[in-house]
């Protein structure tokens, strides 16, 4: 019935003027499931991944992914946890295939079989992109605390065998980035089409290791000239990316390409954030698929827009020539460093808290930093991190949801 | 080795890692590749959807002249086929 076709009209117009300046979400991160059968210590889920939770199902999952096609994203990443413990994966691949996205997934490669590569192949999954830890068996096993290098490299060839894109992506810190001449090594025999070599950034459970992992930086200019060089060795065969970790920079990166501009993840629980480890952040409720459309929550949701454009930043950043390039860096990590998301990220050379940069980099150094025990990775330790979070310091503190409760002892996470 | 030069009788194909479609919300042919997007011009796009590893540069050429009623467009053609293969877009029918 279009009695009031003019209403209607007017409320069109409205949204167009709303709309304006707002880009569609070109990539959607789907988190489909907190489970891991690693304990990686940089891991970038959030340390209170084990709270009480319920996954998405298929279904939901199925409608997540139309909507956001809908919209204009064309690049999905299915992640975790471990992607691969979803035994419905093959049923998104094919969806996500059929709606026109650019399938790439995300894993360990724990759970790849010579079955399901090529029941993913044929769903239509474009790009794997499988992580190591390191070069090396005992540290590769070491860091992700359990044993599956062998199984890693047979995953490396399958890949092959199969005909996908292969992309290497290995995070360095204080405890491998020595041995990446020995990781590329392994990625040019792997015949890797990419390799990222991506230092640690200081999130979520690298932030709990940070005293452990944090590279320094001779270490970091070393392990840069290696790259550089074999850069040069492979050119037009593979390609290689360094990323720089920011405790090292004076320049804040722009990240996410800004809140709410290009990037879109869904946690396992149907939680929606403009980036994964946003829900650390005070003050937001991030809404959930489960009650709002995706259209709803990338344009009209107070998350979403807390941090887009410039209206939210302090003098300091407000009135900086250099706004446009970084928009004031890293939102999560002014919060973890300063208390404030507001203010401007501390990588940045200008921030009056710059120094709390060399401050961690000084602790890093001392003897006693490395005698304190590694946090890894566990549904156990992120249980017991919730049940203790009032004990911890004021900085570990701040990596928690507001609320987010324990699951029971040893119960499947995610049900 | 110097790469040779491209002529009108190069034939291109995509290269393995990208996939080209027509993108509604950006108005605008895309490249994708693992975990990159690279949002084409409307004349890259023109272009880029005749590369199929069968028509040589002359035949895009004369296809492109003829549908925008123009002449002289080989030089532009060529000059974006030098660029497509440097980013490792395209590549040579046969390598």
């Amino acid at each position: 019935m279009d009695r009031d076709g003019s209403a209607v009209k007017a409320i069109e117009s409205d949204e167009a003027v709303k709309r304006e300046g707002i880009n569609p979400p070109l990539w959607l991160l789907a988190e489909i499931t907190y489970r891991c059968p690693l304990h990686c210590v940089f891991c970038y889920n959030p340390v209170d991944y084990a709270k009480q939770h319920n996954e998405l199902s298929t279904e939901e999952w199925i409608r997540v992914l139309r909507e956001g096609r809908a919209m204009g994203a064309a690049q999905l990443g299915l992640s975790g946890g471990e992607p691969l413990l979803r035994d419905d994966l093959e049923e998104i691949v094919a969806e996500a295939h059929k709606l026109g996205y650019y399938v790439n997934l995300i894993t360990s490669g724990i759970g790849m079989t010579e079955a399901r590569i090529k029941a993913l192949k044929e769903a239509g999954l474009d790009h794997i992109q499988l992580s190591f830890q390191d070069s090396t068996k005992e540290m590769n096993d070491f860091l992700s605390s359990t044993k599956t290098f062998e199984l890693k490299k047979r995953v490396a060839e399958l890949i092959k065998k199969y005909d996908y894109p292969m992309v290497l992506n290995c995070v360095l810190h204080k405890l491998n980035i020595d041995h990446v001449g020995e990781i590329l090594e392994m990625a040019e025999k792997m015949e890797a089409d990419y390799v990222e070599l991506a230092n640690s950034q200081f999130y979520s459970w690298a932030f709990l290791n940070r005293d452990q992992l944090l590279p320094t930086k001779e270490q970091l200019v070393r392990a840069e000239q290696i790259t550089d060089a074999f850069r040069e060795k492979v050119k037009g065969k593979m390609k290689l990316f360094f990323v720089m970790p920011d405790y090292y920079s004076e320049r804040p990166k722009k990240c996410m390409n800004g809140w709410g501009n290009v990037f879109i993840t869904v946690q396992a629980d149907g939680t929606v954030l403009p980036c994964h480890v946003a829900s650390m952040l005070p003050g937001i409720e991030f809404p959930n698929v489960r009650e709002k459309s995706m259209d709803w929550i990338w344009y009209d949701s107070p998350g979403f827009n807390k941090y887009r454009g410039d209206g939210w930043m302090k003098d300091l950043c407000k009135t900086c020539p250099e706004k446009e390039n970084d928009l004031g860096g890293c939102r999560c990590q002014a919060y973890m460093l300063t208390g404030d998301a507001t203010n401007a990220d501390p990588v940045c050379s200008k921030s009056p808290y710059h120094y709390k940069l060399a401050e961690a980099v000084a602790d890093s150094l001392k003897p006693q930093a490395q005698v304190k025990p590694i946090v890894f990775r566990t549904d156990k330790d992120s249980r017991e991190l919730m049940k203790q979070r009032d004990a911890l310091t004021e900085e570990h503190r701040r990596l928690f949801e507001s609320g987010s409760l324990p699951s029971a002892d040893n119960s499947r996470i995610g049900q | 080795m110097s790469e040779p030069t491209i002529s009108p009788d190069t034939v291109f194909k995509l290269a393995k890692l990208f996939r080209l479609q027509w993108e509604p919300a950006q108005n605008a042919h895309v490249l994708l590749y693992p975990e990159g997007m690279v949002k084409l011009n409307d004349s890259a796009g023109e272009i880029m959807t005749r590369v199929d590893g069968a028509r040589t540069v002359a035949e895009i050429v004369a296809d492109l002249e003829q549908k925008f009623e123009t002449t002289g467009l080989l030089e532009d053609v060529t000059g974006f086929m030098e660029v497509a293969h440097g980013q490792g877009w395209i590549r040579r029918q046969g390598d």
